[in-house]
């Protein structure tokens, strides 16, 4: 079945297109050319006026995996004030802070979005987190894998094992957790606290291991380049929401000497200590570090006003911030000598001093990092906020007047502290398509995602230009996923399942001896039993897995 | 005849999989690694391979067929057992979805004492790696834990080797309300856990002492229920000085009125302790698909699995949607029972039109409307089951050729029935 869309206004930076009126066509799920010679067109869609761009991409969502789910059970109440009710097409379930997972895809969708990646893949947990995600309608999904407070790694480390040793195992435990990426969560610190360590600063040693930080990020980030990884270290940085982090994080990027890094949720890494409350923004010095180091990319973390749940995997830092669940109730966990997660539900509130310091830096970030292809537009859904907050996000930076009229309504002291309301720029819709599609696709390594030119997957969404961006992007008129419409004016009018995006990096079959005896003696589970099969991810009949190419060096 | 290694269980919630399986035919035989929970588990002989309606053996189209004609025209059937796998639940919640079921798993009254603490105050946890190579104290409460997990004490508290003990067997154990049962809590070095006995119905008290005693709160009594306060004295100190303490309890053992606050001053009272030094809590379940039926209700509707759709909407109620209550109210108009793990958890009785999707060899004092017998996750098709700890989902083998259909296949088929 050919399918044409005609006359839409294309924005396709992925192509360098900015804002072009073009036909699109549609075959077998795919973009492709305009047919030569005489050909009939099954189905047309007059976009004459519309603005079209490939399926968005949430680049950092926690929507798979155990820690959501603890959130989910934590917080009944909060379910309660959003249910969804079943349709002839779709599942119920409930909404706001921590969705189910029907409800997760449907939301996305009806945004526009066509795939979401899970930053926090315990390797022990991984399991979970696909079937979570096989859950989840519509969506393409996908995960990076959490090394850096597994003790296998910090033995290793402790060993003086070489580069070789430490990439071969991170490129088994991507295959065996179906991973297309791999993250660090407070390198070391979550293994810290296991020890009772309750800080750990970048050069600070693990009091078991001897191991800091800076030894960590440094072998994993090597690792992911040297194996062709194409999404470099995904790295959630020590010290997490502590005044005066920003020095920590411009240490960081220093660092890591030149290799690519991926610093997630930076807004929770960019405070200092300066005025009379001893909290400030750092925004403007860390954007400037991002602009100077070309290595560097970014997504924000945006935190916007209201009820949320935050769940990470920084279990030292969200124990140390229990005193601040709203409500008062909260859930860590130590994790199989593999990692640990903290659960706080949080209410951010615009009278609040530092949540309010906290929303003006986000926005500060977006404002003031020049190169819209290296920060991703995130609320690391749902620690800053619920990922159905991002077209109110959208319209605070496509629209300087809207912001900055919130911006008068917030904690009068916040407001002395930032200079936000100086800062002119508007972000165009081509800096958002590239935000949320082509950097997104391209820092991940999807190789035929968003973009449309012929060869890409057709993951299209077409939207009604209004002035309003909040009311633009929160209600596509159309959404295709792999060229099947889903969406009709914001609703979900048919289901499709997506597929499980991973990277296969080459590795040294003899790492698993070591291994082996390592799970052994020490683990509570075989080394065969732990390993995900492809048959896992398939044999539902709905789940697929794609492969994408490694960075050719 | 095949041996098969590396064989996980369903059964006993301790995540056990290095067991050996001869398999012979459809017949089964434990060679290694059995316990007293799971040697029966998997050696239960299948019986039933035909589905029945009213007692007459059918095909499994027309025993689908009947199921979804009694539940066509319901106001509010009942999911009861929902012991299964990943898929099988998947399944299930699909069915209840569409019929606007209540979904009850047949643990939850015991699991009820800890949700009810989890989503009123929450709670500091472990698992079980972290307990077989950190764990210098483990203080179990009102629980039989060898009762419980056979293998426990040999599989994560005197294993040989620990990456962070220097001698496992210098572990302190400690039971406190219900002794135990045997002599696995003895430490290879012979030492004999610490035991200090009360009625399980006295714990609240005895506990609440203990939860005052490491906050360094003055307790005037001399004695709590029979037990000496100076000894609640040593247990707190032996916890404030412990590197890595570890509280257990099964949920379903604290089986008196209000015993989540009983979890709750527990896991307060590890909070408390994390002031300091560090404390975890680990409760005890994951037996027949409970944790199970728990993570996949939470994952698809929000809330853990004692929830109902009869609005068209998940709807969660730890006290009004359990099976018991909606049978004997005569709220509930059909009962359907899922129990894929165990032959002897039959439904409950009632007069109600009742479906039974159970594992093969379950046998009943009135014979259900339906009975469909089903293949064992774990044993006659592949699968996923929770261990106690919820972090852990277990890749479950096929062992055996048996045909039997799974339980997520049979539900997905009664759905599309409808």
């Amino acid at each position: 079945m050919l399918i044409k869309l005609t006359g839409g206004v294309v924005y396709d930076p992925a192509s360098g297109i900015d804002g072009q009126q073009q036909d699109i066509y549609i075959e077998d799920g795919r973009i492709v050319n305009k047919p030569n010679g005489d050909f009939k067109v099954d189905k047309e869609y007059d976009l004459k006026g519309k603005v079209v761009m490939s399926g968005a991409i949430d680049m950092h969502t926690h929507i798979g995996g155990g820690k959501g789910n603890i959130a989910r059970i934590l917080l009944p109440e909060d379910h309660r004030q959003d249910p969804v009710h079943r349709s002839d097409i779709t599942r119920s379930g409930c909404g706001h802070a921590m969705p189910s997972s029907f409800v997760t895809g449907y939301r996305y969708a009806e945004m526009g979005y066509t795939a979401g990646f899970e930053p926090a893949v315990l390797p022990i947990n991984a399991r979970q987190a696909h079937m979570e995600m096989a859950d989840i309608p519509i969506l393409d999904k996908g995960g990076y894998v959490m090394l850096g407070s597994d003790d296998y790694l910090l033995r290793l480390l402790t060993a003086k094992k070489d580069q070789k040793a430490i990439n071969d195992y991170v490129a088994w435990t991507m295959h065996s957790a179906k991973a297309i990426g791999v993250k660090v969560v407070n390198p070391g610190g979550i293994n810290a606290f296991k020890f009772n360590q309750r800080q750990l600063d970048l050069d600070e040693q693990n009091s078991h291991y001897g191991v800091t930080p800076r030894d960590i990020l440094q072998v994993l980030a090597t690792a992911v380049k040297e194996l062709g990884v194409h999404h470099p270290l995904h790295v959630h940085g020590c010290n997490l929401g502590v005044p005066g982090n920003m020095q920590t994080t411009l240490d960081t990027i220093q660092g890591i000497g030149g290799l690519p890094m991926h610093l997630t949720h930076i807004q929770f890494h960019s405070y200092g200590t300066e005025g009379d409350l001893k909290f400030s923004s750092g925004a403007a010095q860390i954007a400037e570090a991002v602009n100077r180091n070309k290595n560097i990319t970014i997504d924000v973390g945006q935190i916007l006003f209201g009820q949320t749940v935050t769940a990470s995997g920084d279990s030292m830092r969200q124990h140390a911030n229990n005193k601040f669940a709203s409500p008062n109730k909260w859930v860590t966990m130590d994790i199989e000598c593999d990692a640990g997660c903290g659960v706080v539900p949080f209410k951010y509130k615009d009278q609040n001093f530092v949540n309010a310091l906290q929303w003006a830096i986000g926005l500060e970030t977006f404002l003031l990092v020049e190169d819209p292809w290296r920060i991703f537009l995130t609320t690391d859904h749902p620690n800053g906020a619920p990922f159905t907050s991002y077209p109110h996000l959208i319209r605070l930076l496509m629209d300087r007047t809207f912001r900055n009229d919130v911006l008068s309504t917030i904690h009068p002291e916040a407001q002395k502290m930032t200079t936000l309301a100086s800062i002119d720029r508007e972000y165009t819709l081509q800096e958002i398509a590239i935000m949320t599609r082509a950097g997104a696709a391209k820092l991940i390594g999807l190789h035929d995602r968003g973009g449309l030119s012929a060869g890409n997957w057709a993951d299209i969404t077409v939207y009604t230009n209004d002035a309003d961006r909040q009311k633009m992007f929160e209600k596509p008129d159309y959404v295709f996923k792999d060229g099947q419409l889903v969406v009709v004016d914001g609703k979900v009018v048919s289901i499709k399942w997506g597929t499980t995006h991973v990277m296969k990096p080459d590795f040294d079959p003899s790492v698993e001896k070591g291994l082996k005896d390592y799970f052994d003696r020490y683990l509570t589970m075989k080394l065969g039993n732990f390993k995900i099969s492809d048959d896992e991810m398939t044999e539902d009949g709905r789940g697929s897995l794609t492969a994408h190419p490694l960075k050719v060096s | 005849m095949i041996e098969i290694t590396e064989v996980p269980s369903p059964f006993c919630g301790i995540g056990t999989d290095d067991l050996s399986i001869q398999v012979d035919g459809i017949t089964i035989k434990l060679l290694g690694g059995g316990c007293a929970v799971n040697t029966p588990m998997f050696e239960q002989a299948i019986t039933d391979t035909s589905p029945r309606v009213a007692g007459q053996a059918v095909s499994l189209q027309a025993a689908v067929a009947h199921a979804a004609s009694l539940l066509k025209n319901t106001q509010l059937p009942v999911i009861g057992g929902c012991a299964t796998d990943v898929n099988g639940m998947r399944g299930l919640l699909a069915l209840a979805d569409r019929i606007g079921a209540v979904v009850d798993n047949m643990n939850f009254t015991g699991a009820r004492n800890n949700f009810l603490a989890l989503q009123d105050s929450g709670w500091m946890n472990t698992t079980l790696a972290e307990v077989k190579n950190r764990c210098d104290v483990l203080l179990v409460v009102g629980t039989d834990l060898e009762a419980f997990a056979p293998r426990f004490f040999e599989r994560y508290l005197w294993n040989t080797e620990a990456m962070f003990m220097e001698d496992t067997s210098q572990r302190d154990i400690i039971y406190l309300g219900k002794a135990p049962s045997g002599d696995l809590s003895t430490s290879p070095n012979g030492t004999k856990a610490r035991v200090l006995e009360c009625a399980v119905e006295d714990l609240p008290e005895v506990i609440a002492v203990l939860r005052a005693l490491v906050k360094g709160r003055p307790i005037r009594a001399t004695a709590v229920c029979g037990i000496s306060v100076a000894d609640l004295q040593t247990i707190a100190d032996t916890l404030k000085a412990a590197k890595y303490g570890v509280v257990t309890w099964a949920a379903g053992a604290l089986a008196y009125r209000q015993a989540e606050l009983t979890v709750q001053t527990l896991s307060e009272m590890i909070k408390d302790l994390n002031n300091t030094t560090r404390c975890s809590g680990l409760p005890l379940a994951g037996k027949e698909g409970d944790q199970t039926a728990n993570q996949v209700c939470g994952w698809t509707t929000g809330y853990p699995a004692r929830t109902r759709f009869s609005r068209g909407y998940p709807e969660y109620d730890p006290f009004l949607n359990d099976t018991n209550v909606l049978l004997v109210d005569g709220e509930a108009d059909a009962l359907v029972w899922v129990q894929a793990f165990n032959v002897n958890s039959v439904p409950p009785a009632t007069d109600l039109p009742t479906i039974v999707i159970g594992r093969s060899g379950m046998t009943f004092a009135k014979e259900p409307d339906v009975f469909i017998p089903v293949g064992t996750p774990g044993i006659d098709h592949a699968g996923h089951a929770y261990r106690m700890d919820n972090v852990v989902a277990i890749r479950l083998k096929k062992l055996r050729d048996s045909g039997l259909p799974s339980t997520g296949d049979v539900l997905n088929a009664i759905e599309q029935a409808m």
